[in-house]
């Protein structure tokens, strides 16, 4: 199993890390953070593959891979 | 566990200013990537356009100068004929290079200045509120084109990689984008390439990128790529347009 570390109060919502992940394995959040945007998530972790297609597309790179 | 993918160390640990979805950052990413990859973060220096990435000193971790609109690679030529050691790139927008620094990019190509280019062209200016840019497309909206750039009123988008690629002293030029993780490989390879042709001596190197500004184009950033995908690249081709150390 890999594993994805998003520092998620830095994130600004734009979604590519979502969209570039095969697996769907992030998804976006119901509460804010303190930018007051809907931040990006790892949740179906068991799924990742730690080809960190999603950490290549984000743009405040603040995505950490590990396999 | 061992980490697969992580910040690159000629990157700061900070936070930007950029626009969610904006290209800079992935650019920035890019440029770091290969800085560290090259081994060259203490002979680096990069040179910051006036346009949103005006503050790129804060973000790389290596000596970055800023120069006056346009005059990025005025400044390059000084600071690489004074110090052939070091290696030199520009960083500039599509306003910044190819509207008001027209004359200084055509010029330091055509000497064919040992210097690396790196031209982010997402169409408009987005600095200042997203007005035409020399790149725009016919029929794109801007704040200064509100029904469509026209070709008989405002001419047609200025391919700048072609533009350059006729001169003998150029010596590489790529047209990449970053609207998917192929993509963005594909970047960082012409980056690094641009980059080791100047440190081998080898002269200019112009890699051009197709980045999204989501804010100023009015679009959710993964249809912003999109964009970049279905109608940007049918206007700025993608590819090779010269590389002098092809077929060896
Ligand atoms: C001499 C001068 N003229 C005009 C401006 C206003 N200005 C600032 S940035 C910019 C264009 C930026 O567009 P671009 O280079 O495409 O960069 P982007 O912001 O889109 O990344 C302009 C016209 C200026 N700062 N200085
Ligand atoms: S590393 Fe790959 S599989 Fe894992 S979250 Fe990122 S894109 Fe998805
Ligand atoms: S790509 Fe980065 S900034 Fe964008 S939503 Fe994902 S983690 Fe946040
Ligand atoms: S205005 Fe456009 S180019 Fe500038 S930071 Fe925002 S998205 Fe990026």
């Amino acid at each position: 199993m890999a594993k994805v570390t998003i520092i998620t109060q830095r994130c600004k919502g734009c979604e590519l890390c979502v969209e570039s992940c095969p697996h769907g394995v992030i998804v976006m959040s119901k509460s804010l953070n303190d930018k007051g945007v809907h931040f990006a998530q790892p949740a179906m972790l068991e799924d990742c593959t730690g080809c960190a297609l999603c950490a290549m597309m984000c743009p405040e790179v603040i995505i950490e891979v590990e396999k | 566990m061992t980490k697969v993918f992580t910040r690159p160390y000629s990157l700061k640990d900070v936070e930007t200013h950029y626009c969610g979805g904006c290209g800079h950052g992935i650019v920035h990413r890019l440029i770091a990537d290969a800085v560290d990859e090259l081994g060259i973060r203490e002979r680096v220096v990069g040179i910051a356009p006036v346009g949103c990435a005006v503050l790129a000193y804060d973000y790389f971790n290596f000596d970055v100068c800023e120069a006056a609109h346009g005059r990025a690679p005025a400044v390059a030529t000084g600071m690489k004929r004074a110090r052939p050691d070091l290696i030199i790139f520009a960083y500039q927008g599509d306003g910044d290079l190819a509207a008001i620094g027209m004359a200084e990019i055509i010029h330091a190509a055509n000497r064919g200045e040992n210097i690396s280019v790196f031209f982010v062209n997402n169409a408009v200016y987005g600095m200042t509120g997203g007005q035409m840019a020399p790149t725009t497309m016919i029929g794109q909206k801007t704040e200064t084109t509100p029904r469509g750039r026209l070709m008989e009123q405002e001419g047609s988008p200025i391919r700048v990689s072609e533009l350059l690629a006729q001169f003998d002293g150029v010596k590489f030029v790529e047209r990449c984008t970053i609207t998917k993780p192929k993509n963005v490989n594909r970047t960082k390879a012409a980056i690094t390439h641009a980059l080791r042709m100047q440190i081998e001596g080898k002269g200019f190197g112009f890699v051009e990128i197709l980045s999204p500004c989501p804010t100023y184009w009015g679009l959710q950033p993964r249809v912003a790529m999109k964009m970049i995908e279905e109608r940007m690249i049918e206007v700025f081709p993608l590819g090779q347009l010269k590389d002098i150390e092809e077929k060896k």
